[in-house]
């Protein structure tokens, strides 16, 4: 018997461990198909240009160099000057390279880009911001790639001006135009404010950042005073392979990370599903009061709630007081940032987490336990199961099918949970030697202390990007296998 | 017949049993509850609370007993008068204002685009949406900090409402979900009657979409009160005068200098700050209920 268990133990193991190594085979060949698709890509689509070029009109041949002016020559004269301004704007931007904050932008942050300055500085000249030179670098590059793409709709346009022309129909007003915009291309007036925000906010940030990671932007080379400089994967070499003091850091950090993640999130989804059901027990009574009490500790700011228990749980706190007047303890605790084992402190977090996260899943569960299939317990009645078989072998199950998406996103989330270790313990308690790694550190307050704190940019990213890996591994996986994504199409 | 001759016995003791589990049902409850609110609780006693020392300064930890011997508002009325709680209570206030406006205007208009139009780049876009939701969310913070500063924008307010709300377009997952479930017919049938698609969204869709328009309005409205790496960051940490209310309170109990007699009037800061969040989430209850449902199943 127990040999089977064993067996089928280690199956479901290998079986786990073959389908995380597809997934990972899978990125790879997915990663060399996309290279040689951009490859083809690139390639037909400058034929295409080419050619488009040969067999286009006098009037579009004219709009590869000056834009808009196949939509002036056909009246379409708003249109065609809101391509020439954009051309002119473009042209004049890279050329006289506007100077911001001592940094220029346009052709010379280009070639800034590749140096990352050259001027050391001394007392009469200031020293390149190598900072500024990056990020008007990638500023820079993304305006060509929009300049780029402007240029590419305006050909576009005045092609589909000769094609209509041709045909003997009547061109579009402008007011037609944005009237289009309100109805068959309505996903672009709605798409842009977003847009420009996510590429603004996020999407420019993030590849600031990633570069980062391949230069020595760190406490030695403040921004505007130091230049710093391309380094290569040299500060991924000296986290992984190194015998430097970050490589010692760095792995006991990654490890508690796994282990938090996996303590917070199993014993949050067991304990919250429990909490789901006992409520949803017909035999108890005001379940609307006792979800609100539970839903009360989720609109409390966390800043709030997770102070109070920092400081019930301090050395003068009721907890501590407590515990001395009833005699189990002579002298206080201390149960968080400045405790004596490293582990009373961890334990205290996970703890303190299902505080947190029970109500959460809790909700959740109670959510779908109204939509398991009424028909499966009617069967089940009729079969003669009781109460207990059941929920033992129909609403569990149910659940578990339906939260699995759910179990993997906590699991992500809780990598990636600042609040909670930053505002009960800030990483400490404190392990002697450099770069702030305290014991209950996460990668992510790490990362928060490096950058913020230490002015360790560089290996602040290289941190991030390893979180971003693990992060984003655990949800494709995921995302991929999951129904949402599958039927994703069904109701369109 | 005889099936029910065998059951009489049986359910006498069942619901013996059932009973007892019951109880036990409603005691692992209370004691639940107890300890969940027991933080709240604490913080609300501590916050009235207004014994003084032998200096006549309200004491800040009172441990000798857990509830207060003397009551009053001197906690709230100090708090009003020696910092500047009053300042970051209305910075706080405005930046959730434009931010729920945005938030909420930005999150629907992308759900609703990515649920029910159908163009080219669709499939890229919700791809590119998910992979860039994945980094995490500070790692961005120094890049978004050099950003403003190189438009001048840093240790103001408005830089910090763009940032809540700027991101926000990636975070439609559970507004899509909302809106994938209205069915097509109904759009279909109003582009017979001529209807543009602006027309649809604004006259059919959304006057059906109260729930998710709550929730995504919710939640927008009250993460400015919650947040607080953001705000610290972007806000600097001496410009005491540009605050929320959650850097302002935890400087001011773990800031450059560490005071444990400013407990009692944190505390007092934090029920003025929860009582409104709260109020709002419990009337809000069923709505956020929804969302958060939604959210999980659609994973």
């Amino acid at each position: 018997m127990s040999s089977k268990n064993v067996q089928q133990n280690q199956s479901i193991i290998s079986r786990i461990l073959v389908s995380i190594l597809t997934f990972f085979k899978n990125i790879g060949l997915g990663i060399y198909k996309w290279i040689i698709k951009i490859g083809v890509g690139l390639k037909n689509s400058t034929v295409h240009f080419a050619t488009r070029f040969r067999d286009s009109s006098t009037l579009t041949k004219v709009s590869h160099f000056i834009m808009g002016f196949g939509n002036m020559a056909r009246k379409q004269i708003v249109k065609g000057l809101l391509y020439f301004v954009i051309e002119v704007g473009f042209l004049t931007f890279m050329i006289m390279s506007p100077v911001v904050n001592d940094t220029p932008m346009g052709f010379r942050a280009i070639k800034n880009f590749i140096t990352l300055g050259t001027v050391e500085g001394d007392i009469f000249t200031p020293t390149d911001n190598s900072m500024l030179m990056l990020l008007f670098g990638v500023v820079t590059t993304g305006i060509i790639f929009m300049f780029l793409a402007a240029y590419s709709s305006n050909i576009k346009s005045s092609c589909l001006a000769d094609e209509l022309q041709k045909k003997g129909k009547k061109l579009p007003t402008f007011k037609e135009d944005l009237a289009e915009l309100m109805d068959a291309k309505f996903h672009l007036t709605m798409l842009t404010p977003a847009i420009i925000g996510i590429v603004i906010f996020t999407i420019l940030p993030t590849v600031f950042m990633i570069l980062i990671a391949f230069t020595n932007f760190d406490a030695q080379h403040p921004a505007g005073q130091v230049l710093f400089d391309w380094v290569g994967l040299e500060n991924f070499r000296n986290i992984f392979s190194g015998s430097g003091e970050i490589s010692v850091r760095f792995l006991p950090v990654l490890s508690w990370t796994m282990i938090w993640a996996f303590f917070a999130t199993f014993s949050n989804y067991i304990a919250g599903i429990l909490l789901a059901l006992l409520i949803n027990k017909k035999q108890i009574k005001l379940k609307k009061l006792w979800r609100t009490v539970f839903i009360m500790t989720i609109a409390i700011p966390q800043f709030i709630s997770l102070l109070a228990v920092r400081n019930i749980l301090s050395e003068y706190g009721p907890v501590n007081n407590l515990l001395m007047t009833i005699g189990l303890i002579d002298s206080p605790i201390s149960f968080l940032a400045t405790a004596a084992n490293v582990w009373t402190a961890r334990i205290t977090i996970i703890v303190i987490n299902l505080w947190v996260g029970i109500p959460y899943t809790m909700l959740m569960t109670s959510g779908i336990l109204m939509n398991v299939p009424q028909d499966l317990y009617e069967a089940a009645t009729i079969d003669g199961a009781s109460k207990r078989q059941a929920l033992m072998n129909i609403t569990v199950p149910y659940i578990v099918f339906v939260t699995t998406p759910y179990l993997i996103t906590s699991f992500v989330g809780n990598i990636t949970s600042f609040n909670i270790i930053y505002l009960l313990t800030g990483g400490a308690p404190i392990v002697p030697g450099g770069y702030k790694a305290g014991s209950t550190d996460l990668l992510v307050t790490w990362l928060y202390k490096l950058t913020i704190d230490e002015n360790e940019y560089n290996l602040g990213s290289v941190i991030a990007i390893m979180t971003f890996i693990i992060t984003a591994t655990g949800t494709l996986l995921t995302y991929r296998k999951s129904k949402a994504y599958k039927d994703e199409e069904a109701f369109q | 017949m005889n099936q029910l001759t065998m059951k009489a016995p049986k359910s006498k003791s069942m619901k013996k049993t059932e009973r007892t589990s019951t109880i036990t049902g409603y005691i692992t409850l209370i004691i639940m509850s107890v300890i969940w609110m027991y933080p709240i609780v604490w913080i609300i006693l501590n916050a009235f609370r207004t014994e003084r020392n032998n200096q006549g300064d309200l004491v800040g930890i009172v441990v000798s007993n857990y509830f207060p011997k003397a009551v009053g508002f001197d906690n709230f009325i100090k708090l009003f008068t020696t910092t500047e709680f009053p300042t970051w209570f209305m910075n706080t206030l405005v930046v959730a204002i434009f931010s729920f406006i945005f938030s909420t205007f930005l999150t629907l208009s992308v759900a609703y685009v990515m649920s029910k139009l159908k163009f080219r780049a669709r499939k890229k876009f919700l791809n590119v949406a998910l992979i860039l939701g994945l980094f995490p969310g500070f790692m961005s913070i120094i890049a978004i900090y050099y950003i403003l500063k190189a438009v001048n924008l840093t240790q103001s307010l408005a830089a910090l409402v763009l940032v809540y709300s700027a991101g926000s377009g990636l975070g439609f997952y559970i507004a899509k979900g909302f809106f994938d479930i209205i069915p097509n017919s109904l759009i279909e049938s109003a582009r017979l009657d001529g209807a543009t698609n602006f027309q649809i969204f604004i006259k059919i869709i959304l006057p059906i979409s109260k729930p998710i328009i709550i929730y995504t309005a919710l939640m927008s409205f009250t993460g400015p009160w919650m947040d607080f790496i953001f705000a610290r960051v972007i806000l600097g940490e001496t410009n005491t005068h540009l605050h929320t209310v959650a850097v302002g309170l935890y400087t001011m109990l773990y800031g450059q200098f560490v005071d444990v007699n400013k407990f009692t009037m944190f505390a007092a800061g934090c029920v003025i700050v929860a009582i409104p969040i709260v109020a709002m989430f419990l009337s809000m209850q069923k709505y956020y209920i929804e969302g958060v449902t939604a959210g999980s199943v659609k994973g």
